[in-house]
């Protein structure tokens, strides 16, 4: 280290390290001349939890790594479980699948926005994205019971079907008026709610995009700030909206695609600058095609009644009233809540485009109830990676800017 | 359009000889290799134009050592990479099992994929396994100062040490675990074919 130089740490309370992240900066006046990001403070062992679990308690844990889109998590998770396994998930299954992973998507973009929006000196966003946020939660704790922690997906579809009623406001401290108000779009079922939230969505986003897109102040923030390549973006490991900022068009969803995807219509954002703007940009064009998506599997939902999980009694556990009448459902109810269902000896890698790019599950089974080795596989792990070597030559205030486009959520940096 | 396994296979069968040790399970292709010559297939997966796996995704440790079925003189700890070629759309996946088990090392890969760098530190930090010629081999996971590798599977689930604040020293300080390691579920390997709707028959009365 010169003697001209100091050094900062930066973190781990830090407000702008979303979360706790401590870097250890050296700088030359207020250029950054070395990074090193310490990780690992939240770090909780999920793989080797998972390994003394059986493979249904062990999803509880998928929430918990990435927790502002929880359902992607759980998605490749089941997928790798489902891989092993071979069984085949409902159709109807499939779809639920995919319109919660696209309200994730969502859901990740609006806190992305608000917070990275936040670092860099913008309030509002914030409250816009926490808005839309709120709606999302509402959806989630109507269909799953929880707010933030769903456990909706299950090996071979999903724990129920979308209720018939979407639960509405009640208070004793506001008007009829505004109650009748704050309840219009949710007079229906939640699929109502879903596809009314699915319509307004791409003017929310609009609203958010009227205060950032043309904004002086963001520009000057975020154009040629942290600029990746694409040859060095596939070199560095970058997948999602990472990679597609620096113009390489990979999508999970259409290269290789998983649930039922390939059935349907949208588009793949993509960026040219590679620099904090252009994720921005990419960003939010992929709000608008989940809104898109969403709105696709809303139709299908409506017209295609079906079972949501497999039929396997070994794998899924049978309904609540045919426990109380069939001595054989009450067995297998027992077994699977006890000893859980075992799994065939072999490994299996499962990946899925979550928001924040490519999050892979690789599973290995001896054959037991419990999984041998669980590894996750977490694109903001990889992309915090890049700091050390992207960080050298900004200004300390763009540091904020390159973390907070790097999409960083220390559940799934630190595992 | 993702590339066929089948195509996939051949190339690598051609560029590396029919000796190649290919497994093929759930669509997806593992490619095992020897300790020796990790780095140089690694080199020729990148920049065989058939092949160029441009991505490395994911690098796991494994510990073999209470895995079902495993021979005694087994190697315990396995390198597992997982390569991604963006421009072909195709998936492999590499092991390489280490062959010493109380000085485990393997070659690093940082300098074909610079993405190689946290993942084989994480790998070092779980399972001890330590990957020569890496710029920076620290521990990336674990606290400051910690000792053993916690993925192990002889690590307890429940740790060594645990840290609390002690309110009379006025200081965060550490001790041995307190608590009982517990396990509501025991892990069970069934015998092939347990809850099969059809019974094998119990054995007859003269051979009993």
């Amino acid at each position: 280290m010169s003697e001209h130089h100091y050094q900062l740490n930066f973190g781990p309370q830090h407000p702008s390290a979303h979360g706790v992240l401590r870097l250890v900066l050296e700088l030359d006046g207020e250029v950054v001349v070395r990074a090193d990001p310490h990780i690992g403070l939240l770090h909780r062992g999920t793989e080797k939890l998972m390994e003394h679990k059986t493979y249904l308690q062990g999803l509880p844990y998928a929430d918990r790594l990435d927790y502002s889109s929880m359902m992607a998590n759980e998605h490749a998770l089941c997928l790798a479980i489902e891989k092993l396994l071979q069984i085949e998930v409902p159709i109807r299954a499939q779809y639920l699948r995919v319109m919660f992973d696209e309200l994730s998507r969502i859901m990740n973009h609006m806190l992305w926005v608000g917070t990275c929006a936040l670092d860099l000196g913008a309030m509002t966003v914030f409250l816009f994205g926490a808005r839309e946020r709120e709606s999302c939660f509402d959806i989630l704790e109507a269909t799953t019971g929880a707010r933030m922690h769903p456990n909706y997906y299950r090996p071979g579809g999903v724990y129920r079907d979308l209720p018939d009623k979407m639960p509405q406001y009640q208070s004793s401290l506001r008007s009829a008026e505004e109650l009748t108000r704050m309840n219009a779009n949710r007079q229906g079922t939640v699929l109502d709610f879903i596809e009314d939230f699915a319509k307004q969505l791409p003017e929310r986003v609009d609203d958010i995009e009227t205060l950032l897109t043309d904004n002086r102040i963001w520009k000057q923030r975020t154009v040629g700030i942290g600029v990746v390549s694409s040859e060095q973006a596939i070199a560095m490991g970058c997948t999602g909206p990472m990679l597609r900022a620096s113009g390489v068009a990979w999508d999970l969803r259409k290269k290789q695609p998983y649930a039922v995807y390939d059935k349907l219509d949208f588009d793949v954002a993509t960026g040219t600058g590679g620099d904090c703007y252009d994720r921005y940009l990419v960003r939010m064009e992929e709000c608008r095609q989940s809104a898109k998506l969403v709105l696709q599997c809303v139709n299908w939902l409506r017209t295609n009644p079906g079972p949501v999980i497999s039929g396997d009694r070994k794998i899924a556990p049978p309904p609540r009233a045919e426990i109380k009448a069939d001595m054989e459902a009450l067995i297998h109810h027992f077994k699977l809540f006890t000893e859980g269902f075992p799994v065939p000896a072999g490994e299996a890698y499962a990946a899925v485009e979550h928001p924040k790019g490519e999050f892979g599950v690789y599973m290995i089974s001896d054959g037991g109830n419990k999984p041998y080795r669980v590894k996750l596989h977490t694109p903001d792990f990889v992309h915090l990676s890049m700091l050390a070597a992207m960080a050298p030559g900004h200004m300390l205030s763009d540091v904020v800017a390159l973390i907070g486009t790097y999409d960083i959520v220390f559940g799934s940096v630190d595992r | 359009m993702r590339l066929p396994l089948s195509h996939l296979k051949k190339t690598l069968t051609r560029i590396f000889g029919e000796s190649v040790v290919l497994v093929e399970a759930y669509r997806e292709l593992t490619l095992e290799v020897p300790m020796a010559q990790l780095f140089a297939t690694m080199q020729r997966l990148r920049d065989e134009p058939d092949l160029s796996f441009d991505a490395l995704i994911d690098v796991a440790g494994v510990d073999y050592e209470e895995f079902t079925g495993r021979e005694p003189d087994a190697p315990r700890f396995a390198v597992v990479y997982h390569l991604l070629s963006i421009r072909n759309n195709g998936r492999l996946r590499v092991r390489v099992f280490v062959e010493s088990e109380t000085e485990p090392v393997v070659s690093s890969l940082v300098s074909l994929w610079p993405s190689a760098n946290w993942m084989e530190r994480e790998c070092f930090d779980m399972y001890g396994i330590a990957f020569e010629g890496h710029p920076d081999l620290r521990r990336i996971l674990t606290d400051y100062g910690f000792t053993g590798h916690p993925f192990r599977k002889d690590f307890p689930l429940s740790g060594h040490i645990e840290m609390r604040y002690d309110p009379e020293q006025k200081q965060v300080v550490y001790e041995p675990v307190s608590i009982e390691p517990r396990d509501n579920v025991p892990r069970i390997v069934r015998e092939p074919h347990y809850g099969d709707s059809t019974p094998t028959p119990l054995p007859s009365a003269e051979t009993r």
